[in-house]
């Protein structure tokens, strides 16, 4: 069971070391990474959006509830925003990538596998890493970051309507305390966050994709299982990279 | 000219299940091979193994000195560029049309410009016989064309060393017969090494040079087609008349308790003389096989070591070759 467990962990950073290595690679499989970056931006940016305004709001109202109880209302928007900027959107990021994205990725090559197009592609001596592996997992990366500049924009305009509309904040404060404790080392984190994300969401999927076990019943289980991995790394990868973060960069407004 | 593949002691399981042991076979550089074997003994595991899709516990597949059992991933893969695979069940890109699946090998390794490239495929398309499907998805074809044009995709880029799995099943007597010959044309032209898995009693009696049969996981023998066509090995002998009563079950292998009954029963018909049949020559205009001369010095120079029957069959089929040297023989069956 625990060597099982260590061999399946063994494989996926060997999977990953190989299409990290296989990036570099010519010839780069241009076509199929647009083609694949357009697909999983097409399944994940409406929701996103439509997830990301209440998620700001909510955490807009609930920041402002509490610093209205500390009487620290001027610096609801700087610290909604950092929220949202920092946790919200990296997170919303990596559950429609591994959710939407991601599945649809797994269940693609896993079909792929058990109809022997992988197999056929290797004997012709196609790395199917490279062919189809490589543009997937940069795909999501891309995605990811261009996700989570969106999620971060929405939500703070989210939280900006609800903090000013309706809880009579007021549009002078929200901005100066935003840029009293807000710093550009937040933005860069949280799109390394996505990017991080993204790669994880890709690798694993592939992983996942590429080893189903039995036939397309196999397919229908790699899918549940690369999002539910997915979604327990994303979350233990978010509070190391916080935790690190944290540690390192000094606060502002401190 | 066609590379030989050396297989030496060749083992695969898996897990507890133990497919085929020791199997040590060579396949002349050039030459048709035929490997028999009932359902399920590991045929197709064997061609893949051949590939290095699937890693044997032990042994080696020798091909130009790279081990496609133990050699480095790199190597393996430089390898794989002289092989075309045909696979039992297509293997179809399902995402792309027949033209795109059959262009791929050659837009993937070959900088050929895409005029050139409608043309080789075109070409190869007429010849598996699928003018007019080109542009339809796998999912919309028959599972006999299927096979056709992953024939095709196999063939595409010229192959030295050629595997089909069960390249009959799925066509009709008819598309058989043109298949054996267009498998013999190919083999005149391009002069590659080419193993066929099938089960078919007319490729095998009629297609390869060399044969071999798997059975109860091992390789029972492999030799010139002549010596399985006149062997008395009751596996050998039972598979190639197509009977019931022999070794073989239904279930992979009879027990021991049911061949007893069998040989106790009387009335068990003598296994009737099997005839050989000619082998297939290429149509007329091609060039004359290459393999077949070299394949004459190779069996004639064995021949003391073999079996009294394979050894009159291999005389009388020398002297039949000897009375046409030059001329291309109006060939028996050519016209399939
Ligand atoms: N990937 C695999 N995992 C586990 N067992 C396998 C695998 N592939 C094949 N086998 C087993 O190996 C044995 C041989 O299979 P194989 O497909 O080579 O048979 P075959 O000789 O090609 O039969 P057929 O003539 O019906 O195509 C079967 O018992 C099969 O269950
Ligand atoms: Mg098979």
């Amino acid at each position: 069971m625990i060597t099982g467990a260590l061999r399946q962990t063994g494989r996926l950073f060997a999977l990953a070391a190989e299409v990290s290595r296989a990036i570099f690679r010519r010839p780069f499989q241009f076509r199929e990474f647009v083609e694949q970056f357009w697909f999983v931006a097409g399944v994940t940016i409406l929701p996103a959006a439509l997830v990301s305004i209440p998620f700001g709001a909510v955490i807009a109202l609930q920041v402002g509830s509490l610093t209205q109880q500390l009487g620290a209302q001027s610096f609801t928007g700087g610290a909604s925003v950092l929220a949202v900027v920092q946790q919200a959107s990296p997170l919303i990021v990596a559950l429609l990538i591994a959710g939407a994205g991601g599945s649809a990725i797994c269940a693609d090559l896993g079909s792929r596998k058990i109809r022997e197009e992988l197999d056929a592609m290797e004997v012709m001596g196609v790395s199917p890493v490279q062919r189809l592996v490589v543009p997937r997992v940069l795909a999501t990366m891309g995605v990811a970051v261009l996700l989570n500049g969106l999620v971060s924009v929405v939500g703070t305009l989210g939280g900006y309507f609800f903090n000013v509309i309706l809880q009579d904040g007021t549009p002078g404060a929200y901005l100066s305390s935003f840029s009293a404790l807000a710093q550009p080392a937040d933005l860069y984190i949280s799109e390394l966050k996505a990017l991080v994300f993204g790669f994880i969401a890709g690798i694993v999927a592939a992983y996942r994709g590429l080893n189903p076990r039995g036939g397309p019943k196999g397919v229908g289980d790699a899918v549940n299982q690369s999002v539910v991995i997915t979604f327990l790394l994303l979350f233990f990868v978010n509070m190391v990279m916080t935790a690190l973060y944290l540690q390192i960069v000094p606060p502002k407004g401190g | 000219m066609g590379i030989e593949v050396v297989v030496e002691g060749l083992t695969k399981s898996f897990g507890e299940q133990s497919i085929w042991r020791d199997v040590t076979l060579t396949l002349p550089a050039g030459e048709v091979s035929v490997m028999l074997g009932p359902s399920g003994t590991g045929k197709t595991v064997f061609l893949k193994s051949l590939i290095g899709l699937l890693k044997p516990e032990k042994g080696r597949v020798l091909i130009n000195g790279v081990d496609m059992v133990n050699s480095p991933e790199r190597d393996i893969y430089e390898t794989r560029k002289l092989f075309g695979l045909m696979f039992q069940d297509g293997a179809l890109f399902g995402s792309m049309s027949l033209f795109d699946n059959i262009a791929f090998p050659l837009r993937e390794h070959t900088r050929k410009k895409e005029s050139e490239i409608r043309r080789i495929v075109m070409e190869r398309i007429e010849v598996v016989g699928l003018l007019g499907a080109e542009g339809k998805l796998p999912g919309e074809i028959s599972g006999g064309m299927r096979k056709r044009a992953g024939l095709a995709r196999a063939l595409v880029l010229d192959p030295q060393i050629i595997l089909c799995d069960e390249p009959d099943s799925g066509l009709d007597p008819v598309r058989t017969a043109y298949l054996s010959q267009l498998l013999i044309d190919l083999n005149a032209q391009i002069d590659a090494t080419m193993l066929i898995v099938t089960h078919n009693l007319d490729i095998a009696a009629t297609v390869p040079d060399n044969m071999g049969m798997l059975f109860r996981r091992e390789l029972v023998t492999f030799g010139p087609r002549e010596v399985l066509l006149t062997s008395e090995e009751p596996v050998v002998a039972q598979f190639l008349d197509g009977r019931r009563e022999g070794p073989i079950g239904m279930s992979e292998e009879k027990d021991a308790a049911t061949l007893a009954a069998e040989a106790g029963a009387a009335g068990t018909a003598p296994p009737r003389p099997r005839r050989i049949v000619p082998q297939l020559e290429p149509s007329p205009g091609l060039p004359p096989r290459r393999a077949v001369a070299r394949r004459r010095e190779r069996v004639m120079s064995m021949i003391e070591q073999l079996p009294p029957a394979a050894r009159s069959a291999l005389r009388e089929a020398d002297a039949r070759n000897a009375g046409a040297p030059t001329l291309p023989m109006p060939a028996a069956g050519s016209g399939a």
